[in-house]
């Protein structure tokens, strides 16, 4: 469903300029959730608008269903790293989730009941007649997602959606997105910088070098399911990829890197 | 503890301050600190000013400026916030208009009056015309800083959604501008007033109405003086209401414009 290929972008030019991305290769199957992890910093949220069609790569191409992204893919949803700036304060929690709904040409009522399963989803069934800025930035940060779920998207782009909540939160986010993809045939892009989380939630986890990114890690995630958070993290499988996506995130350490006695 | 309190309320230290001035301009006028020929004392003014209340001839004024000054307001919106639009969205028409706006800004409203006097005819359509020109200044430039203040992820959000440009300006851009138009209309309605009154004063009597032309003709009356300031009092009032419902309702609103910005503080 998703082609990337040798995706380069720089940012600025001259002596100032930065190397972003340095040739991403990924493909992503229909109903995939393709977890990406890479340092901080990297290019994760380039390479995502770059998906979306809100940034035009320096070069290299994207093929949605085969045809080359100009402008944004139909049918996609995106889940900013900023959320708090991505809704609207001057809407209400419940129009904010409803109002791309109306891209789907629905009329009110079904955009308002739409509105309510989602925002009751994601725990926040009393919060629709709030302001965004009457909530904390987790549950923000929760309206956010549930504004992309209501959607219902071919394609939903997260990124590091989960940041900003608790750990209990966290997780039920998680088996969320995962039971939300096994409903409606989503296919997902997730950027985490949490190992652990990749591994849990995501089919495949690709790993991104860091600048300018590449990828240096595409592993598929074989454990069994479903996915239970405490069974599953303590399966062998699990703790086997964590390590090795661990590595991989970490990079190729030259021993010169190491601190040795005499220099500290 | 009593006066500090007082000191707290802001409307009623304001009425203090206000009873305190009136206070010292009538004592000025007992003591013979300032004869009455030369200016009128605090009672006498306001007794005029409450004459003129209910005055009909006064009131007319009163109506035939206020009439001005909405038709003028109005047409200022529709002609600056479109323009305003135009020129944040397209940055060839800044660039183009930008150094013509910069000449023509600074020129004083009142310096423009004689040429008016000689282009237009009747002088109800020349007070509306630089009614419009003047106001339209602060809710442009509003306009425009409101434009360029629009979060650029907000547009983003509504993109990725599959939103068109028109469907970005309605339901981001322009909800985001609101408060600083807004605030633009509020400059607007002081600039209006002032320069309605101004041409009415300038332009003289004849074929004219209005608060100024009601202060040239006191001039001739034996309490001119008195009548002068009463009048000037009704339309410094008639400012000070319609800047506090502009805020009064700017408050109401645009809750989420200053709740975040309070928050941001
Ligand atoms: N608009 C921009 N102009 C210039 N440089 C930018 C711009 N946006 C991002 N960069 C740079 O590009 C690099 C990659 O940014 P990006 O936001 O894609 O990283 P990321 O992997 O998402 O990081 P994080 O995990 O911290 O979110 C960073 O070094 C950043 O400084
Ligand atoms: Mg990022």
């Amino acid at each position: 469903m998703l082609e990337i290929s040798n995706l380069t972008h720089t940012y600025g030019s001259g002596p100032g300029s930065h190397h972003a991305l340095g040739g991403v290769d990924l493909s992503v199957a229909e109903g995939e959730l393709v977890c990406i992890v890479g340092p901080s910093g990297c290019g994760k949220s380039t390479l995502l608008r770059s998906v979306a069609g809100l940034l035009r790569p320096g070069g290299g191409e994207v093929l949605f269903n085969g045809a080359p992204v100009a402008g944004t893919p139909k049918d996609l949803a995106v889940v900013f790293q900023d959320y708090s700036r991505s809704l609207f304060p001057w809407m209400s929690v419940a129009d904010n989730v409803s109002l791309p709904l109306r891209r789907k040409g629905l009329d009110r009522p079904r955009r308002e009941e739409a509105a309510l399963e989602a925002l009751t989803q994601v725990g926040l069934e009393e919060a629709g007649a709030k302001y965004p800025w009457q909530l904390s930035g987790g549950m923000q940060q929760r309206v956010a997602i549930a504004r992309a779920l209501a959607y219902r998207p071919a394609l939903l782009l997260m990124d590091e959606p989960f940041g900003s909540v608790d750990a209990q939160t966290r997780e039920d986010l998680e088996d969320l997105t995962l039971r939300v993809r096994g409903h409606h045939a989503m296919t997902i892009l997730l950027i985490t910088h949490d190992i652990d989380e990749s591994v849990y939630v995501g089919d495949r986890v690709v790993v991104l070098s860091g600048a300018p990114a590449t990828v240096v890690g595409d592993l598929r995630v074989d454990l069994p399911e479903p996915r239970e958070q405490i069974a599953t993290r303590e399966h062998p499988g699990f703790v086997r990829l964590r390590a090795e996506v661990g590595r991989l995130v970490r990079g190729p350490r030259p021993a010169a890197q190491h601190p040795t006695p005499e220099t500290v | 503890m009593i006066a500090r309190r007082l000191l707290d309320s802001g409307p009623l230290c304001g009425a203090l301050g206000a009873a305190g001035l009136v206070g010292a301009w009538e004592a000025a006028g007992r003591t013979g600190f300032i004869s009455p020929t030369v200016f009128p004392r605090a009672s006498a003014v306001l007794s005029r000013a409450a004459g003129l209340a209910a005055d009909a001839g006064f009131l007319s004024c009163v109506v035939s400026t206020l009439g001005a000054w909405a038709i003028g307001l109005l047409l200022t919106v529709a002609v600056a916030v479109p323009a305003g639009f135009l020129l944040g969205t397209l940055p060839g028409l800044e660039r183009a208009f930008g150094p013509v706006f910069e000449f023509l800004r600074p020129i004083p409203s009142v310096a423009l009056i004689p040429p008016a006097l000689v282009l237009f005819s009747d002088k109800v359509d020349m007070k509306i015309t630089l009614i419009v020109y003047a106001a339209s200044w602060p809710v442009l430039i509003n306009t425009m800083y409101g434009l360029k203040e629009v979060d650029p992820l907000a547009k983003e959000t509504l993109r990725a959604f599959g939103f068109g440009p028109a469907a970005v300006l309605w339901r981001v851009s322009l909800p985001s501008t609101a408060p600083f138009i807004a605030a633009g209309v509020r400059l607007a309605a002081a600039v209006a007033l002032i320069v309605g009154i101004s041409v009415e004063f300038l332009a003289g009597g004849a074929g004219g109405s209005g608060i100024g032309v009601f202060l040239i003709e006191a001039g001739g009356a034996t309490d001119a003086l008195e009548y002068i300031v009463a009048a000037a009092l009704w339309a410094g009032v008639i400012g000070y209401l319609s800047n506090g419902l502009f805020v009064l309702a700017e408050r109401r609103a645009f809750r989420w414009h200053t709740a975040r910005t309070e928050v941001a503080r």
